[in-house]
């Protein structure tokens, strides 16, 4: 929305506008900016009051489930010294809330978090100075709390004092915050703001949006990845009533009344690919990332071990979707996207118009874990809409989203160490092929290490997911950890504490031990116990995890995590968090694996695909450290990082086995 | 002789008879959502792995993507949607809320429906049989511990389910 728009849309009362105080909105790792984005604008949040009193923050933020609305909803309550329900957080519709780079890399808490904090604190003061001139009092007599501003006998709501006013201030990010200490609102377990519209149905997601007129498109995906279309027969589909066929290239698909119409339009398609040899496929991947190294390691007197990845599925309950629309030119698109500005410039783009002929709106989303950053949904459903001249919906299958999204990156990493006699480690040498860079860092104390990213080709689509390279690099460096402390028959949980300098790291690693109950441990048959400790993105981390093993089957039962990121914003919230990344880990860690071959994914069902369910969990430990000293970080990612070591090192503790490829145990122990 | 299977044109859900026109190899989930606009079920993998999709047809929960709606003649049917009066809470559903049992929130209309369901067969579970009688249903968001919690919390305050 343009500023001069603002009142005429909104009516009078008081606007702020925060200009944005970071050089640049990180990206946060991986290839996740189009080419053609705009660079990020000034302003980075605007917040409204009006003649009415209502309360409305607008961010380009999105909602898939992180409670990024009921904590930012929280950071303005606290500043404007306002109950939370008086203020209503647009988010992530790019007609009506300032540029967002996009909402990954744990940046919401961060940094939109003290910019929504900086515009409710200007607010607040603005209305403070409206009181003092309405009363004709000394600003220093006003009181203001639960949603009013009084004065001796005076007092009057936020409607009351900006009634009548079209006042706007713009103010740098460098207004002065209440300090965390001071919290009445952040930091306490507010509970999700939309709750009840998520428990009774009522909330509209991208799958569940509905449009007069709309029709449900199908694509024509090839029958493997690269193949191109040689030749299609729409005729059949055609004569299907009210179906219409769409070819664009080697973009072909149709629209039809219901879905079920479409499904079978689609399968009358007689289309001709030409299709392309494999260069590997999901056993042989890891000897071609080596290959395909874009930069071999120097030499190394070290011998190193080798640990790998699979590529897995990001596995959001609710599939890409989107609903696409047409209007005199203008495009309006619904779609589940953690970058409604990045799917605008996409969409702008393919169709040759400007951005402000785009309007992308994220309803709160079912889900992404990194998984939902770029616009196919939304540019299939507009590319359709457009050719039948109808709003056309474009929901995803779980087989399209497991196949023609992309993938979280499978790796090998090589990892070497050179211990001196007391335990304290010398040398350190760590060589990441493909997964990525995030992570690559031992947090630990090292005399002397090499630690790099060797970019590859990859054969399947790859990006973020929750973590990015963070799982796979402290699953190598946490269990070769674990190698190391057995190497000299050192506890493990000593070999970390030895090694660890930094406090942080150390008070984690000591809360979840004893949280465990690490030293008094008994050992079983069948059992094991495991620890790993980590940090990524501003949060530290640390995870034990126990195992039974029956007849090769791994159950992790129970697991203690502790987590550090500064001062909390909302502990319920963080928790559920916590413990969410915790059981989202135990399927990488055990189980899930895309299979590929023939540039074809093989397991593209929940049949075939295994994640994580009800009887996989442990009974979970959680301890929330809280830092008000410090600033706030996000939490939505590192602590999926140590549950995979803790479980490998679990593993090597009861049966003797060190296992070095992630899953460790899609078929049981026996198998793997 | 090969035989013509009529339109659906009649369907209850949440107590009221609802008109449509379906062909009835459709199935349930598609006519609740496309035809009556009743978004509360959702699709997560279309081949009853997930759970999403869970309504209550007779009381019992039901993978409504696998359910074809030709066969739900005289059957009722309940959707998140028509499971307690406009404006009030279900008790599982109020449990969900006090146990932030959700993140993102699609697997939640299914998993309420699946434990309302449990609840009435077995109204004070144990927690093995909770686990056991929701393991169909996928949380991807990992509130599995608190969904348990919910349930444990709905079934200790007793009262109608």
């Amino acid at each position: 929305m343009r500023r001069r728009d603002f009142f005429a849309a909104l009516g009078g009362g008081i606007l702020v506008l925060l200009v944005d105080d970071s050089d640049a909105q990180e990206a946060g790792g991986g290839a996740r900016r189009g080419t053609n984005e705009p660079a990020p604008t000034a302003l980075s949040a605007w917040l409204h009051i009006g003649e009415t009193g209502l309360v409305t923050v607008y961010t380009g933020k999105v909602e898939v489930g992180q409670n990024a609305r009921t904590a930012l909803t929280q950071a303005a309550a606290e500043e404007l010294r306002a109950p939370v329900e008086s203020i209503r957080m647009v988010m992530g519709d790019t007609d009506l809330t300032p540029f967002d780079m996009g909402t990954f890399g744990s940046m919401t808490t961060p940094r939109m978090n003290p910019q929504i904090r900086k515009a409710a604190a200007t607010a607040r003061e603005m209305l403070l100075d409206l009181a003092a001139e309405k009363w004709s009092v000394d600003r220093k007599s006003l009181t203001i709390s639960d949603g009013r501003v009084s004065a001796g006998s005076h007092s009057a709501g936020f409607g009351e004092l900006t009634s009548g006013q079209k006042l706007t201030r713009t103010i740098p990010g460098s207004a002065s915050l209440t300090p965390a200490k001071d919290w009445k609102v952040s930091g306490k377990s507010v509970p999700k703001v939309n709750g009840r519209e998520i428990v009774t149905g009522a909330h509209k997601y991208a799958y569940d949006v509905h449009r007069p007129e709309m029709q449900y498109g199908k694509v024509l995906y090839p029958p493997s990845y690269g193949a191109t279309l040689v030749s299609l027969d729409g005729s059949a589909a055609e004569k299907m009533p009210g179906v219409k066929v769409v070819r664009d290239g080697d973009f072909a698909g149709v629209t039809a009344p219901d879905p079920m119409a479409a499904e079978k339009a689609l399968a009358a398609l007689k289309a001709e690919w030409k299709q392309l040899t494999a260069e590997t496929d999901s056993k042989a991947v890891y000897d071609y990332f080596r290959r395909t190294a874009q930069n071999a390691p120097a030499a190394s007197a070290l011998t190193p071990v080798s640990y790998t990845i699979a590529y897995i599925a990001h596995v959001p309950l609710e599939p890409r979707a989107a609903v696409a629309e047409w209007n005199a030119g203008k495009l309006t698109v619904w779609t589940g996207t953690q970058r409604p500005f990045g799917v605008r410039s996409e969409l702008s783009t393919h169709f040759g118009i400007a951005e402000d002929q785009v309007h992308v709106i994220m309803p709160d989303t079912g889900s992404g874990y990194g998984g939902k950053h770029t616009g196919d949904a939304a540019l299939e459903a507009a590319r359709l809409a457009k050719a039948v001249g109808k709003p056309v919906k474009r929901n995803w299958t779980r087989e399209e989203e497991m196949t023609w999204a992309y993938f979280r990156p499978g790796g090998v990493i090589d990892v070497a160490a050179k211990l001196n006699p007391d335990g304290t480690i010398a040398e350190w040498e760590f060589h990441n092929y493909n997964s990525g860079p995030s992570g690559l860092s031992s947090p630990y104390s090292v005399a002397t290490k090499r630690e790099q990213h060797h970019p590859s080709k990859t054969p399947l689509r790859q990006s973020s997911y929750r973590g990015l390279a963070a799982t796979a690099n402290h699953f190598a460096r946490e269990c070769y950890m674990d190698e190391l402390a057995h190497s000299v028959k050192m506890d493990p949980l000593e070999f970390r504490l030895k090694n660890a300098q930094d406090e942080r790291l150390r008070a984690v690693i000591q809360a979840a031990a004893n949280k465990f109950g690490w030293q008094n441990r008994t050992k079983a048959a069948g059992r094991g116990f495991g620890i790993a400790a980590g940090f990524e993105k501003g949060g530290y981390v640390a995870t034990c995890a126990e195992v039974s093993i029956t007849n090769g089957v791994v159950k992790v039962v129970r697991a203690a995590i502790s987590f550090e990121c500064g001062a909390i914003v909302n502990p319920q919230h963080l928790s559920n968090q916590v413990e969410g990344a915790l059981a989202m880990g135990i399927g990488g860690a055990l189980f899930e694996q895309i299979q590929f071959g023939n540039n074809q994914i093989l397991n593209a069902r929940l049949s075939q695909y295994r994640v994580p369910r009800f009887n996989d969990m442990p009974k979970i430990d959680c301890v929330l450290v809280d830092r008000p000293d410090l600033p706030s970080a996000g939490a939505g990612e590192t602590p999926i990082v140590g549950i995979a070591p803790a479980i490998g090192n679990a593993i090597f503790d009861a049966t003797g086995k060190r296992i070095r490829s992630m899953p460790m145990a899609p078929k049981g122990l026996q198998n793997s | 002789m090969a035989t013509v299977l009529e339109r659906v044109t009649e369907l209850d859900v949440n107590g009221a008879r609802r008109r449509l026109d379906a062909d009835p190899e459709r199935t349930l989930l598609s006519v609740l959502r496309d035809d009556l606009d009743l978004t509360g079920a959702k699709f997560g993998c279309g081949e009853g792995q997930c759970a999403a999709c869970t309504v209550l047809i007779d009381g019992v929960p039901t993978r409504s993507c696998l359910t074809k709606v030709g066969s739900l003649s005289g059957k009722k049917i309940v959707t998140i949607e028509g499971l307690s009066p406009a404006g009030e809470l279900h008790p599982v559903q109020q449990a969900f809320l006090d146990a932030d049992a959700l993140q993102c929130g699609w697997c939640t209309p299914g998993m309420i429906l699946g434990a309302v369901g449990l609840l009435r067969k077995t109204p004070h579970p144990t927690e093995a049989e909770i686990v056991g009688g929701m393991n169909g249903h996928i949380c991807r968001c990992g509130t599995y511990p608190r969904i348990v919690a919910a349930i444990q919390a709905a079934a200790a305050k007793g009262g109608r389910i």
